[in-house]
């Protein structure tokens, strides 16, 4: 019978917690970049401009299409040869690169669910369409694209374990650094899980009390 | 005050709208009337550019609205257009319906943008109501919250594309009424509506559109009474005896 010994746990505590915090960061970095991208990438896919709107669905395609973890591996090999990324910049441009063409396909469903006569109300009030996408489009769009917003930064967390194979020192790659080690994979690997359920959770439940308070006006 | 000449539009090969000519001069209230798809909302779409057109031009107090050149934001604000949805912001309250054009298009003051939205509000009988949410109003108070915010832009012109058309009959009324007011304050105004007793006691002249033309143009009393043409004449049978 295999006796587990948890002592492997609060020993290397401060090691999850480094590796934790590594994690959190690099997906919210990459989550921030990403919103700004899709934003973006999602008003030009609704474009009526033909060669841009073309320019953002081949983007969002090529992204939909490559695993993650190839691009990490392209960027981090290819990319990051020329431009001198480095393991941690690699890993959020590849994340927020990835990431930005699915917050675009949100974004333009958002905009899209908000009701025709909303723009042409704000356009027959001589705004232009830039101020109708700000002031009366985008914040309607916003709530509407809270919960899946928050699925994908909840999935940006989960796809973030990814980067320890370009060698970022995130929860993943301290677990399996540990595991080297210590040869207590049960321990480490379950000790893992529960705390990546436990983010992903508690992310989840900040956005549930979010959507209740930007949804008081219906 | 509104000039429209020769304008053709289409929607693929769909004529919508064949050769319309009509002057609206200063201060006068038109209504425009007649059978379902016969090209009314498109026309007075195409007065304030919700709609281009293929062939013609309109012109609203000297600007040649789909003229190139024309700043057609700017224009816009001197046209007010009243939906029959309402078309509510609903994510703001009524004061901030009213005020959000005029401080960010006009440049206004917030505090003298909400004093002028409250008066507006309250001239129309909605001064309790200026916290209120879209939602949280009844058909006819949205509308009039919508007329007080093409209002708040000051403008020169009104457009209205059948506003009482989405209400319950009792409702009806006080949207009229707010028209009505306008009316005798010298706004000019388009008003597309099959309220026949509002066109035959407000209006200056009806227009009556069918298949995308101008059928006719009387001043009311001639209309309801003794129409010229045959299409006015089956059309009142209908909607006046039914
Ligand atoms: N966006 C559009 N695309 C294609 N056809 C349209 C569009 N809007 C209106 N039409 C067509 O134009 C004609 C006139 O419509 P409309 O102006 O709405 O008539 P009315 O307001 O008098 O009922 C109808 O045949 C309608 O089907
Ligand atoms: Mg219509």
């Amino acid at each position: 019978m295999y006796q587990p010994d948890w002592s492997v746990i609060p020993q290397n505590m401060g090691l999850f917690l480094e590796g934790i915090l590594l994690t959190l960061e690099i997906s919210a970095l990459a989550l921030v970049i990403s919103i700004p991208i899709g934003i973006i990438l999602g008003l030009c896919r609704i474009s009526k401009n033909k060669i841009i709107s073309f320019l953002a669905t081949t983007y969002i395609e090529i992204m939909r299409g490559v695993p993650l973890l190839v691009l990490l591996f392209w960027i981090f090999f290819v990319m990051g040869r020329f431009l001198q990324l480095g393991p941690y910049w690699s890993a959020i441009v590849g994340l927020a690169a990835f990431s930005g063409a699915f917050v675009a396909e949100i974004v333009r469903a958002g905009i899209q669910s908000v009701p025709r006569g909303q723009m042409e109300a704000a356009r027959s009030s001589g705004m232009s369409y830039v101020q109708a996408m700000r002031l009366i489009i985008l914040p309607q769009a916003f709530r509407k694209v809270l919960p899946p917003l928050a699925s994908q930064f909840i999935i940006l967390i989960k796809d973030s374990s990814l980067v320890s194979v370009i060698s970022v020192v995130d929860l993943t790659l301290v677990a399996k650094n540990l595991v080297a080690t210590s040869f207590r994979s049960i321990e480490v690997w379950t000790f893992v899980a529960v705390l990546y359920f436990i983010m992903t959770f508690t992310l989840s439940q900040i956005i549930r009390f979010l959507e209740k308070k930007y949804n008081s006006y219906d | 005050m509104i000039s429209i000449k020769n304008v053709q539009k289409r929607f693929g090969d769909n004529i919508v709208l064949d050769d319309i000519n009509l002057e609206i001069p200063q201060s006068n209230v038109f209504a425009l009337i007649g059978p379902s798809g016969a090209g009314k909302s498109t026309l007075i779409r195409t007065i304030n550019a919700l709609e281009g057109i293929e062939e013609g031009e309109i012109i609203v107090d000297g600007s040649s609205i789909h003229h190139k050149q024309t700043d057609i934001n700017k224009v816009r604000t001197e046209i007010g257009f009243v939906f029959q949805s309402f078309n509510l912001y609903p994510f703001l309250s009524a004061l901030d319906n009213v005020t959000i054009a005029p401080i960010n298009v006009k440049k206004m003051g917030k505090q003298e943008a909400q004093e002028k939205g409250k008066q507006l509000l309250e001239s129309l009988g909605l001064g309790d109501k200026i916290n209120s949410y879209p939602s949280q109003l009844s058909g006819g108070q949205q509308q009039r919250v919508a007329i007080a915010r093409a209002l708040a832009m000051d403008p020169k012109v009104m457009l209205f594309d059948e506003p009482t058309s989405a209400l319950d009959p009792e409702m009806i009324k006080e949207v009229l009424d707010a028209i009505r007011g306008l009316a005798k304050s010298g706004m000019t105004m388009i008003v597309v509506t099959h309220e026949m007793g509002f066109a035959r006691e407000m209006c200056d002249q009806i227009v009556f559109m069918a298949d995308g033309k101008i059928v006719e143009v009387s001043p009311p009393d001639k209309f309801f009474t003794n129409p010229d043409s045959e299409r006015a004449k089956s059309f009142l049978s209908k909607v006046l005896n039914h």
